[in-house]
């Protein structure tokens, strides 16, 4: 089925998730929960292909397009659990969205959350590098 | 701690808490209440009140351009950039000031040696000689090299301790190494390299050795003369000086014998569309406006350091990662990597189950700046078996009371990341 939200009601919903927290370790605490649901690729998935460069840890991140749906399907993983949770975030506000919504779609949420003033300063934990994975993925499927 | 001799110190007894308090960035609390506690002195060590101050004043006071000035602030400048230099030679012992040339950096100061002095004595079907826990910019610049000549690049092993494996130099200094490149100070790892054994079996076979001193000048002593290294590079940013400027001393006969690095304005004799003439030395390889509010700030964080008493400062930071090291390692599924007899500053572990890049993210938060990944190092890292490591590095301003807040912070890790 494709989506019937839009990726800035997921975004916002995430927002409002962790906004339920008040410390700084609740919000982590979540967003490890969330990597732990993340929608997992196989073992044999772990390409070349899938791999995202530019992060510290190992990830991989996996698109599907859908014919029927005319929506992308997501799934991915990482060795660490902030980058794991920050991929979770992020598959789950493009997932079962269009290409053409993906490889426009705003990851802006993510400095609203809590956690972003820090992550986004630093440039190894992939998190650009996933978006861009992301939105890459989505332009080869549009075309 | 290494053998080398140190240079002339003032004071005779050494003060961790009030060294402290020359530094303005330790004083700070990070993510509005968390009091800063830093451990990331192998990347960038912090900067004296004494530096900065030195910084402003030649900012406000002295800036202008060096060596061609006729007028009174070119002149001034002039003079506080060679006596920097002077610093400079007097903190490691150099013969001679002209032996201490400026660069942006220990990398910088690696390429020019390789470009310059590399294609000198590197032949085809040669060896350069490196070891297995070289930084990155003690690698490419001789792989670089290497291809472009048709040399090979030897790597001497490191055993699972984190030390040289020297008693199978022979394997690997052979007749055909022209050159030997390594590390006096592991970054990875803190190991202290027995580099005066290495430069006495390269020197037996007239093979130059060049020292990569970015992680030793800060914390020992350094004496050029005794070392018998034919190059010796560090940075200022890792000895309380500026970013973006560094050191290359070298021996006068292969600084005379090596062609100019870069060309331009400054290490010029005579230009002429037909031929130019190079100056002498140091100016040689020093083109185009320097970074001389760097090199004026250098001066002065050398003179900072050589006003230290290093018997204290050495016993004193052998004290806190003595003390680290036993704490850290008390950690339930942590482990420690680099286990060599003489270490000095640097202490890197892993968790079992717990990623580096976790780790890190959460000390970050409780205010705790340490490294994680691969620090330069990805084929040491990688023959450890690991992703990478989290690297704790103390300067001689770190304390007993750091090591206790990282073991805090590396419990409350363990805590909120560990699978059990």
């Amino acid at each position: 089925m494709p989506a019937t939200d839009t990726v800035s009601d997921r975004a916002q919903e995430i927002v409002d998730e962790f906004s339920l927290f008040d410390d700084w370790m609740g919000r982590y605490e979540y967003l490890i929960e969330l990597g732990d649901d993340i929608p997992l690729l196989d073992e044999d998935q772990k390409t070349d292909e899938n791999y995202v460069h530019g992060c510290q840890s190992d990830v991989w991140i996996e698109a599907e397009y859908d014919d029927e749906d005319r929506a992308l399907h997501f799934r991915g993983d990482s060795n660490a659990k902030i980058t794991k949770g920050l991929a979770a975030l992020i598959i789950r506000v493009v997932d079962e969205q269009p290409p053409e919504v993906i490889a426009d779609a705003d990851f802006d949420f993510l400095d609203d959350i809590g956690l972003h003033e820090h992550l986004s300063s630093q440039r190894n934990n992939g998190l650009q590098a996933m978006i861009e994975e992301m939105r890459e993925r989505a332009r080869r499927f549009r075309n | 701690m290494s053998a080398t001799t140190k240079p002339q110190t003032k004071a005779t007894s050494f003060d961790a808490e009030a060294l402290r308090a020359d530094f303005p960035a330790l004083q700070q609390d990070i993510y509005d209440d968390t009091p800063l506690v830093y451990l990331d002195n192998a990347a960038t060590s912090q900067t004296p009140t004494a530096v900065i101050d030195r910084l402003e004043h030649f900012h406000s006071r002295e800036n202008s351009n060096v060596h061609r000035g006729v007028h009174r602030l070119s002149q001034d400048a002039t003079d506080e950039y060679e006596s920097a230099r002077e610093s400079i030679a007097t903190f490691i012992d150099a013969p001679n000031p002209e032996q201490v040339i400026f660069t942006r950096g220990t990398t910088e100061g690696l390429n020019l040696i390789s470009s310059t002095f590399g294609e000198l004595v590197v032949d085809e079907g040669d060896e350069i000689l490196l070891t297995e826990m070289e930084h990155h910019s003690n690698i490419v610049p001789w792989q670089m090299l290497a291809e472009q000549v048709g040399a090979e690049i030897r790597v001497l092993p490191v055993s699972d301790r984190g030390e040289l494996e020297m008693d199978r130099l022979g394997e690997f200094l052979t007749d055909d190494t022209a050159l030997v490149a390594v590390t006096h100070v592991s970054n990875t790892l803190g190991t202290i390299n027995p580099v005066g054994d290495l430069i006495d079996s390269a020197h037996a076979q007239d093979v130059p050795v060049v020292l990569d001193g970015a992680q030793s000048a800060p914390h020992m002593p350094v004496d050029v003369q005794a070392l018998d290294a034919d190059f010796f590079v560090f940075s200022g940013h890792k000895m309380f000086g500026p970013t973006g400027i560094g050191i290359l001393y070298g021996k006068r006969e292969h600084l005379e014998a090596m062609p100019p690095y870069h060309g331009g304005g400054d290490m010029i004799d005579e230009v002429s569309f037909e031929k130019s003439t190079y100056d002498g030395l140091p100016h040689k390889f020093e083109a185009g406006t320097p970074h001389i509010a760097g090199v004026v700030g250098l001066g002065t964080a050398a003179e900072y350091m050589m006003d230290l008493n290093w018997d204290a400062v050495q016993a004193h930071e052998d004290d806190v990662l003595a003390y680290a090291t036993e704490q850290v390692q008390a950690i339930d599924g942590l482990r420690i990597v680099g286990t060599a007899p003489e270490k000095t500053s640097v202490l890197s572990f892993v968790f079992e189950d717990i990623h580096p890049y976790d780790a890190g993210t959460f000390l970050d938060r409780l205010g705790i700046a340490v490294r994680t990944g691969h620090h330069c190092t990805q084929p040491l890292v990688e023959r450890y078996g690991l992703p990478g490591t989290i690297r704790a590095s103390f300067a001689a301003y770190n304390t007993r009371e750091d090591a206790d807040r990282l073991v805090e912070g590396l419990r409350c890790v363990k805590q909120m990341l560990g699978d059990s």
